[in-house]
């Protein structure tokens, strides 16, 4: 193996780096119109009237639609959004009117001239509020504001009970937050004559998007072309249709022009969806020796007004709570409410990091109780390769404990744990904690495969149509090395296609960390068959026997003899004989189960489990909390490419940083407090600690070379080690993100370690 | 409506005119008036950096920066930043170090760290730290940006 594990820049580098690159923002049609939305300004209210004519009068406008002027269809997980609100509004976000015009200026002045009249509903803020009796109903006929529950149980709870020597127990309380891609949302939708509609699409999801679009804009789905265009990030918060793109369909409809739609970054803040707010109530228990008994967890989603893919994050979340370490018996019992907040949809680890933050405190509860390092109670507790989980979880193969020993041994973590380090007013602390997560996709649909078509043109050119998406994570190099891997051909020889779905095969989307492992499989069963093809060819064409045969730097080699040129045996396979074209194609679907009602069965492949070790200093007079360095080890399967593998880790850790220390949405009231980067605080460059990371080989069985998914993994399990280290600094614990200045103050002023100072 | 306004100037090492308005800024100019779409519109309130470019020489940020400023000036956008055919050693790192991910806050990375070098050769890592703290990115947490840089900075 030569390009496997190596240090590979990105395909779509150059494009990239020299501003030639095309976003959808930078993208314009002929008679393109923009589209804007206005959006509502109450929380919970009827809309008594909506009055656009002064938006007619504003030059350049093109048309202006409300929910009369289109057929509003019910969409989404609950089927309980729209693209246009027309009687109600339910959330600061909610579409009242969308205009078209020649300019984003002459529809922006459009859309303020639109009077809207409310009567205003008495709102709900709180999942506690929702769920009382006799509290404001936010959907007619969804009767308690209670859409979805989730249960789940393994064991016998009681009997975990029993058998504890010890048991925690506490809340933990997690904010909003929001992706802050750095390109915004967009989309361009464009009719052709023949009414077939090309929509241009930042979707992580094309071809689910394809169909579930068709139903909404009263199409049939083989009607409508999508098209990816390069993607300023995503992180998942494009897996699921937002109104803005209908919205956007329908304007195009009515104008019989493309129209475009890019959301102003204040917009991104306010209406684009964010990562699941949530309680989480959890006991766990463990033997004298610190074995784990049991964990029972009950969580309350505050769901929004309306319902995305943060209302389906308890599938992910159970797996953390049954099956991260051996949990003998598991109960989960979720309730997700409706509210008058803004609505989650799905973000990177997907419901994971908060039941991580939750799981992995109370582990390191339990070892205080038994008296052992945190270290050695979950080694105690970790799986080895070849185990089932109590939800069926099968690890094929697993480095859980490799993890936790190379993040210990990274951080100095005996050293430092056994003296926490004093400063005077700064004290130091390390903490860890680990993850698993689905590291081949998650059967969530009846199919989670995907399909490729490999072909060799009569230059020698490979190209990889492959049903998969990248979102700028890098999979297309990722690919075009596994095809060139196979092929013995080198990586300029290797072209990917992956951006329409006129052209590639089908595909579920990019999401469940399942891009590498699935799409990767499936591009090495078209190249496999690609190279037999060839071998069996050059074969019969020299008389040479098939077996002592092998592709090589562009040739068909026997030993280290040159049989043929890969090109020429291309075209002698083209124009001679037979007049054959070497394509080939596949579909790989993975060997997981949809799992039952009651979420038993193993709903990925292969997972991918990691372990955190992270050092921190707390400034005990201010409450600052600086992470001085983040230990990474990652079970990977197998290293594909050195150099982007790092980037996912570094970019998923800094993430997970922002999560633990300053990232949060503020809601107050059911609006937005601090729509903008300044009130938003991103980690900048000089706030990153220095990250090491180690990646774990277990070789997987099923993995392409034996690789899993990782793209999730590296954000998950930042924020219980961080909250770990700090009680390892002050031994105060906290249960609530973000770790301002001013939460950790109060805690720390709370808990007697210091003084209040206004006292 | 206010009158537009002819400004002229350096763009990309060549000559040129235009006519705009005088609430126009600089990154609406060069993307609308002359097609460079490199430089971003993230946040459009000089809080991401992704719109940064150079005006004789200096990181400005081309979304609050007025256009009319630029008459008589010398602009560099990220399309300015390549040696002719050939990539500038900068670009040539961030795709050795792997300092691109989605590729959007690049342009604006680019621009501060070609300032950033041009005022210290061989900056240490804190330098090259400070002197990206105005450009933000999701993807890559900073670290390969930050290698890349100070590689460029080691040629
Ligand atoms: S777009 Fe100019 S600073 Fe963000
Ligand atoms: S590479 Fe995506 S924002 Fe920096």
């Amino acid at each position: 193996m030569t390009l496997i594990g190596a240090r590979i820049p990105k395909l779509d580098g150059p494009g990239k780096a020299t501003g030639e690159t095309r976003y959808l923002s930078d993208l314009e049609v002929p008679g393109m119109l923009h589209g804007v939305i206005r959006r509502s300004d109450r929380v919970h209210a009827r809309i008594v009237s909506v009055d656009v004519s002064k938006a007619l009068e504003v030059s350049g406008v093109h048309a202006v639609l409300t929910a009369r002027d289109i057929v509003n269809v019910p969409f989404g997980h609950g089927k309980d959004n729209t693209p246009l609100k027309g009687d109600r509004v339910r959330c600061i976000r909610d579409e009242i009117a969308a205009v078209a015009a020649e300019t984003e200026s002459a529809a922006a002045e459009a859309c303020r001239a639109i009077r809207v009249e409310y009567e205003d509903l008495p709102p709900v803020f709180t999942v506690e509020d929702a769920l009382k009796p006799g509290a404001p109903e936010i959907h007619a006929g969804r009767a308690g504001n209670l859409p979805f529950t989730y249960d789940y149980a393994h064991g016998d709870v009681a009997q975990g009970e029993a058998d504890s020597a010890h048991v925690v127990e506490g809340e933990f309380v997690l904010q909003f937050m929001t992706h802050c891609c750095m390109g915004t949302s967009a989309i361009l939708a464009a009719f052709d004559s023949e009414g077939r509609l090309t929509l241009t699409s930042l979707t992580q999801v094309p071809f689910l998007y394809r169909r579930d679009m068709a139903a909404i804009v009263g199409m049939s789905p083989e009607d409508i072309r999508v098209i990816q265009p390069p993607i300023g990030g995503a992180f998942g918060s494009k897996l699921d249709i937002y109104p803005f793109e209908p919205i956007a369909v329908h304007l195009a409809r009515a104008t019989r022009r493309p129209v475009r739609i890019v959301f102003s970054r204040h917009e991104e803040f306010v209406s684009s969806p964010t990562r699941q707010p949530m309680r989480v109530r959890l006991r766990s228990g463990c033997d004298g020796k610190g074995r784990l008994t049991f964990r029972d967890a009950q969580l309350w989603l505050d769901n929004g007004g309306y319902t995305s893919w943060g209302a389906t994050t308890p599938f992910v979340m159970m797996q953390t709570f049954s099956s991260l370490y051996r949990v003998p018996h598991a109960r989960f019992h979720t309730k997700v409410a409706y509210t008058n907040n803004p609505y989650s949809g799905s973000f990177r680890g997907y419901g994971n990091l908060q039941a991580t933050f939750a799981v992995e405190s109370q582990l390191d509860l339990l070892a205080e109780k038994v008296g052992v390092d945190p270290l050695e109670l979950r080694l105690m507790n970790s799986q080895e390769t070849g185990e089932k989980t109590g939800q069926g979880l099968e690890f094929v193969s697993c480095g859980l404990r490799d993890c936790l020993e190379s993040a210990a041994e990274m951080s100095g973590w005996r050293a430092k744990r056994a003296s926490p380090a004093l400063k005077g007013n700064v004290r130091r602390g390390v903490g860890m904690a680990s993850m698993l997560h689905v590291g081949g996709g998650a059967k969530i649909y009846r199919s989670d495969g995907c399909g490729s078509v490999v072909s060799i043109d009569d230059f020698g050119k490979v190209t990889l149509v492959t049903g998969s998406t990248d979102i700028g994570q890098g999979s297309e190099t990722v690919l075009a090395q596994m095809v060139a891997e196979v092929l013995g051909v080198a990586m300029d020889r290797v072209k990917v296609i992956n951006s329409d779905t006129d052209v590639k095969p089908w595909d579920v989307g990019v999401h469940a960390s399942r891009t590498s492992y699935v799409a990767g499989n499936s591009a090495l069963l078209a190249a496999n068959e690609a190279k037999a093809k060839l071998l069996t060819a050059a074969a019969d064409l020299y008389e040479l026997p098939k077996g002592e045969l092998s592709l090589s730097g562009g040739f068909i080699m026997r030993g280290a003899e040159k049989v043929d040129a890969l090109d020429k045996l291309v075209r002698t396979l083209h124009f001679t004989g037979k007049g054959e074209l070497l394509v080939t194609h596949s579909y790989f679907e993975p060997a997981s189960v949809k799992q039952d009602a009651g979420f038993f069965g193993n709903v990925s492949p292969t997972y991918a489990f990691g372990t955190h070790a992270v050092e921190v200093e707390v400034e005990l007079d201010t409450g600052q909390v600086r992470v001085l360095a983040v230990s990474a080890a990652h079970d990977v399967g197998k290293v594909l490419n050195a150099m982007s593998l790092e980037g996912q880790i570094e970019g998923g850790v800094v993430m997970g940083l922002g999560y633990s220390l300053t990232e949060e949405l503020k809601i107050r009231e059911g609006k937005v407090l601090n729509p903008s980067f300044r009130d938003y605080h991103l980690l900048t460059a000089p706030e990153v600690p220095p990250i090491h990371f180690k990646a774990i080989e277990t070789e997987d069985p099923s993995g392409p070379f034996g690789a899993k998914g990782v793209g999730e993994a590296p954000a998950i399990c930042v924020a219980a080690a961080v909250a770990n280290a700090v009680h390892h600094a002050t031994g105060v614990r906290f249960t609530e993100l973000p770790l301002t200045p001013e939460r950790v103050l109060n805690g720390l002023i709370a808990a007697g370690v210091v003084r209040d100072p206004l006292a | 409506m206010q009158p537009e306004v002819e400004i002229r100037f350096t763009l990309n090492g060549r000559p040129v005119r235009t006519h705009v308005p005088p609430t126009m800024a600089v990154l609406e100019m060069v993307r609308e008036r002359f097609a460079l779409t490199g430089s971003k519109l993230a946040c459009g309130e000089g809080e991401c950096g992704a719109c940064a470019v150079l005006l004789d020489g200096e990181p400005v940020l081309g979304c609050l920066t007025p256009a009319v400023d630029v008459d008589g000036r010398v602009l560099v956008t990220v399309e300015g930043l390549r040696h002719k055919a050939d990539l500038a050693p900068l670009q040539k790192a961030f795709l050795m170090e792997g300092a691109v991910q989605c590729g959007f806050c690049t342009p604006g990375m680019l621009v501060a760290a070609t300032a950033l070098l041009a005022e210290h050769p061989h900056p240490s890592r804190e330098q090259v730290r400070r002197g990206l703290e105005g450009n933000l990115c999701r993807c890559t947490g900073y670290v390969a940006i930050v290698e890349a840089v100070e590689d460029a900075g080691k040629r």
